[in-house]
C-alpha cells in the first residue's frame, strides 16, 4: 500500500458499511428490501462486507405489484438463495384481497398500491428498520433524504422536520410503532453503482443489457408489451397496459436503465451488451435515470407525496 | 472500448452556506449546470416551471428546492445532497440553509464536509449570518474555506468593493484560525463569472475559478492517520455448528476512526485496558498486512478478550481521554431550550450513554465570537460550552484532533429528537494504564 487514501468508491463502500453495521448493532428487527433491482444487488454485496463469515443478519423483503419482469424474479430468488438468506414476498394482489389496498378505478399502476403492502409488511414482522437502496442523485425529494429517515407510526416522512444528522453518528432511536427507513447508498450516484458492479464483478438481471423486445409508445417512453393473456375466463392483469391500435408499435433493441414493475418502466434504445457499454452510455446520458420512469412523471412533487405517505 | 476511470478519482465533500437570497441554490445550479451535470429532462422541467411562475426565466434554484414547500417560499427548508463529477474529481455537495431557524441543518451539512463556501452578496458585504457561518465552518474543523463574494455584477466588478469585503473578513478570521486555507472568489453565480468560466469582468482578480479551486485544494491529508481509533461496531460471531474454524471465530468490526493498524501491532482495549496483538485484518475480499482510517475492517486479535460494542480499540502511544466529566462546545438544535440539570442520551462513537448537563459556562456571541458566561439556559440555534457528565466514563479524543471521536450528539429521551451537536474539549488527563507491567 503506497498510500494511505481511498478512491471514491472504497469511501462510498466503507460508508455504506459502517451504515448497515449500525442498522445491525442498533435495531431488533431489520429487513433489507431486495427487488433483483442493480441498487439493491449493491447492498447485498455491501451487506456480505459488512458481516460476512457471519450470515447476514436481516431477512430480505420484496413486494411485488404482480406486473414484474419474469427475468427479475428469477434473478431475486436465486441471489437470495446463493446468500442463504431468507427472503418475504409480498403482494398487491393478496393485499387487495384482504382489503389492505384498494386499486382506484381506472390505475393500471400498481405503484401506489406498493405502500400499504409495504407497511403491512412492516406491521406483519414488525420490521423497527427496512433498508433500501434508494439514491440522493435519483431525485430532488429524495436529496434531501437522511441515512437515517425517520418514519411515524402511520409511516409518514415529514421532511420538514427531519432529525439533523450529524457526522456519521446515526440517531435510530423509536417509539413503539414508529420506524426508520435506512438507505446506505445516499451518497452514491447511478454512475457509481455501475462502477462498483463492474469492479466487484456482481451479476445482474439480464434485462439491464441490450436486447429485442416488442415495445409500444405511450406518454412519452416506450413501454414493453407486456405478455400475452390467454383469456381462460380469469380478468386480464394488464388491463388497460397493452398497446391500442393507434399507439405505434414494434420490435426494439433495448434495455432497462432502472426497474419499476413492466407498466412503469420505459425501455431505452441502446446496444450496451456489458457493463462497460453500461458505463460509457450513462456517462454520456443526456437524461436523468428518473426520466424513465413513468411513476415520477405524474407531477413535480410525485416522488415528495408518494414518499410522505410512506413510500420508499 | 474506451476505459471511463483509468485512475483513482478523489471524493470532495463541500457545503455551501450564506444568507437568505445570497444565492446559494443558484450557485450550485450554476456549478451543475456549466460542468454539465443537469439532464434534458430537469432543464425541460426548469423551463415548465419557468413558464409558470418565473415569467420565462429559468430559475436554477429550483435544482435544488426539491421540496413543495421550498418552491412556494423561495427558500431553502433543508439540507439537499447533489452529486457532480469533473474528470477530475466527484463532488458531494450539501446545500445548507441560509435562514437562521435552519442553522442545525447548516451544521449537518457541514459536519461531513471538507471544505465550506460562504456565500456573501457583494451589496451587502459581511453581515450577521457570514460570521455565524464561518464560526461554524471552523467550529465543525471544516479545513478549507471559500468566501464567494457574489453578484459581484451588481456591483459593477468594483476591485474596490471586493478588496474591502475581503479585510473585513480578514478581521475576524484569526479569532477562528482553524482552516489550512481560506480563498476569496469574486463572482457572479447568475451569469456563472468566475464559477466555472473566467470572467472578463475581473481583470483585476488573479485566483482560480471556484470551480478550479474545488478540482486542485489538496484534501488527501485531511483524514486523521495520527492515533489508531477502533470503536468496535459489531462484534463478529458466526457461531456456526458445523465449520470448526468459524464456530471458533470471534471477530470485532467497525470502522477506523482514526489511525493506523498494522498486523501483529499492540493494542489496547479501553475502557477495560487490556492488552492484546492484532492477529488477523479481516475483510470480505480477503486479509489486510494493514488498514488505515476510514476503513471498515473487522480485527481478530491474539488473546480472547471480552469485547462489546461500545468498546474502543487504540494504539498503545498517543492514548485517548477516559472520563465521565466532559466539556463541549454544542450547537443546540431544539426547541425546547439546553438547562443545568436536564438529562440526555449521548451517542459518542458506537456507543449511547446516558448524561446529564453540569453547567453552561458560556454562550457564544456570534458577532465578536466572545464567550458571555454562565447563561441560563441555550437556546435553539445557540453555541455554547457546557460539562456534563455521563453515566459511564467516554474514551474520547479532543474534536479539533479527531472529528469522529472527539463528536457527540444529545438526543432527547422522550421525542428521541436530536437536540445537540457536540465537539468535545481536549481531556485533560488522558488514560492511565494500571498496573499493566505487572500483569501477567
Amino acid at each position: 500500500m503506497s498510500s494511505y487514501h481511498l478512491d471514491h468508491l472504497e469511501y462510498l463502500e466503507t460508508e455504506a458499511i459502517h451504515v448497515l453495521r449500525e442498522v445491525a448493532a442498533e435495531f431488533e428487527r431489520p429487513v433489507v428490501l431486495f427487488s433483483g433491482g442493480k441498487d439493491s444487488i449493491c447492498i447485498l454485496r455491501l451487506a456480505e462486507k459488512s458481516f460476512r463469515p457471519s450470515d447476514i443478519p436481516m431477512p430480505f423483503l420484496n413486494v411485488e405489484t404482480g406486473h414484474e419482469f419474469p427475468e427479475l424474479i428469477e434473478f431475486r430468488d436465486r441471489r437470495a438463495e446463493e446468500l442463504g438468506a431468507k427472503l418475504i414476498v409480498r403482494t398487491v394482489d393478496e393485499a387487495v384481497e384482504k382489503g389492505l389496498a384498494t386499486p382506484t378505478p381506472g390505475q393500471t399502476s400498481r405503484n401506489q398500491l406498493q405502500i400499504p403492502v409495504l407497511l403491512g409488511a412492516i406491521d406483519e414482522f414488525q420490521f423497527d428498520c427496512c433498508i433500501g437502496g434508494a439514491r440522493r442523485d435519483e431525485e430532488k425529494a429524495r436529496a434531501k433524504e437522511r441515512f437515517f429517515s425517520f418514519r411515524d407510526s402511520f409511516g409518514q416522512w415529514d421532511p420538514k422536520n427531519q432529525r439533523p444528522e450529524i457526522w456519521n453518528l446515526y440517531n435510530g432511536r423509536l417509539n413503539p410503532g414508529e420506524n426508520m427507513r435506512v438507505f446506505p447508498l445516499s451518497n452514491w450516484t447511478e454512475t457509481d453503482v455501475w462502477e462498483y458492479i463492474q469492479k466487484e464483478n456482481l451479476e445482474v438481471p439480464n434485462i439491464y443489457f441490450s436486447h429485442e423486445r416488442e415495445c409500444f409508445f405511450r406518454g412519452g417512453q416506450w413501454l414493453p408489451v407486456p405478455p400475452a393473456h390467454d383469456g381462460n375466463g380469469t380478468p386480464d392483469p394488464y388491463e388497460g397496459a397493452r398497446p391500442t391500435k393507434d399507439e405505434e408499435n414494434r420490435t426494439m433493441t433495448c434495455r432497462v436503465r432502472t426497474i419499476a414493475d413492466m407498466i412503469s418502466t420505459g425501455m431505452i434504445e441502446s446496444p450496451a451488451e456489458c457493463i462497460d457499454e453500461i458505463i460509457v452510455e450513462v456517462a454520456a446520458a443526456r437524461v436523468t435515470e428518473r426520466g424513465t420512469r413513468a411513476d415520477d412523471k405524474a407531477s413535480e412533487a410525485a416522488m415528495e407525496d408518494r414518499k410522505k405517505a410512506g413510500y420508499f | 472500448m474506451e476505459s471511463v476511470s483509468q485512475h483513482p478519482i478523489e471524493l470532495l465533500r463541500f457545503n455551501t452556506c450564506g444568507s437568505v437570497d445570497d444565492g446559494k441554490s443558484t450557485l450550485i445550479g450554476r456549478l451543475l449546470y456549466d460542468s454539465k451535470s443537469i439532464m434534458e429532462d430537469q432543464m425541460e422541467a426548469l423551463e415548465r416551471s419557468a413558464d409558470i411562475t418565473g415569467g420565462g426565466k429559468v430559475n436554477l434554484a429550483n435544482l435544488t428546492d426539491g421540496l413543495r414547500a421550498e418552491r412556494e417560499q423561495g427558500i431553502t427548508i433543508d439540507v439537499a445532497y447533489r452529486y457532480f463529477a469533473t474528470p477530475k474529481r466527484k463532488f458531494i455537495v450539501a446545500d445548507t440553509p441560509g435562514h437562521v431557524q435552519y442553522t442545525r441543518n447548516m451544521v449537518t451539512g457541514a459536519s461531513t464536509a471538507n471544505l465550506s463556501i460562504v456565500l456573501i452578496d457583494a451589496r451587502n458585504g459581511v453581515i450577521e449570518q457570514t460570521r455565524r457561518h464561518s464560526y461554524i465552518s471552523a467550529l465543525l474543523g471544516i479545513p478549507h474555506i471559500v468566501f464567494a463574494i457574489n453578484k459581484m455584477d451588481l456591483v459593477d466588478w468594483s476591485e474596490e468593493r471586493f478588496r474591502e469585503i475581503r479585510d473585513n473578513i480578514e478581521d475576524f478570521l484569526p479569532k477562528l484560525d482553524t482552516f489550512k486555507d481560506v480563498k476569496f472568489v469574486p463572482l457572479s453565480a447568475l451569469e456563472g463569472d468566475n464559477v466555472v468560466t473566467p470572467s472578463a469582468h475581473t481583470p483585476w482578480y488573479e485566483g482560480p475559478t471556484l470551480m478550479g479551486h474545488l478540482e486542485s485544494v489538496h484534501i488527501a491529508s485531511d483524514w486523521n492517520l495520527n492515533a489508531f481509533r477502533f470503536p468496535v461496531q459489531w462484534v463478529n460471531r458466526p457461531n456456526n455448528p458445523t465449520d470448526k474454524t468459524l464456530h471458533d471465530f470471534r471477530g470485532f468490526s467497525g470502522q477506523i476512526a482514526g489511525g493506523i493498524v498494522k498486523v501483529g501491532q499492540e493494542v489496547l482495549v479501553l475502557p477495560s485496558g487490556r492488552k492484546s496483538f492484532i492477529k488477523e485484518i479481516q475483510t470480505f475480499d480477503g486479509k489486510l498486512d494493514e488498514a488505515f482510517s476510514p476503513q471498515s475492517v473487522t480485527l481478530v486479535l491474539e488473546d480472547d478478550l471480552d469485547i462489546s460494542r461500545g468498546d474502543m480499540i487504540v494504539g498503545t502511544d498517543l492514548l485517548p481521554g477516559h472520563s465521565a466529566d466532559i466539556s463541549a462546545h454544542v450547537c443546540w438544535m431544539e426547541q425546547r431550550p439546553l438547562q443545568a440539570g436536564q438529562k440526555y442520551f449521548l451517542k459518542h462513537g458506537t456507543q449511547t450513554v446516558q448524561a446529564k448537563v453540569i453547567s453552561l459556562d458560556s454562550r457564544i456571541n456570534i458577532q465578536t465570537y466572545e464567550p458571555e458566561p454562565h447563561p441560563a439556559e441555550l437556546a435553539m440555534n445557540d453555541i455554547g460550552e457546557v460539562r456534563l457528565r455521563t453515566a459511564k466514563p467516554l474514551v474520547f479524543d479532543a474534536y479539533t484532533n479527531n472529528r469522529l471521536t472527539g463528536s457527540i450528539v444529545l438526543v432527547e429521551p422522550s421525542t428521541n429528537a436530536t437536540a445537540a451537536a457536540g465537539m468535545l474539549r481536549g481531556p485533560e488527563k488522558v488514560y492511565q494504564p494500571e498496573y499493566d507491567d505487572f500483569m501477567i
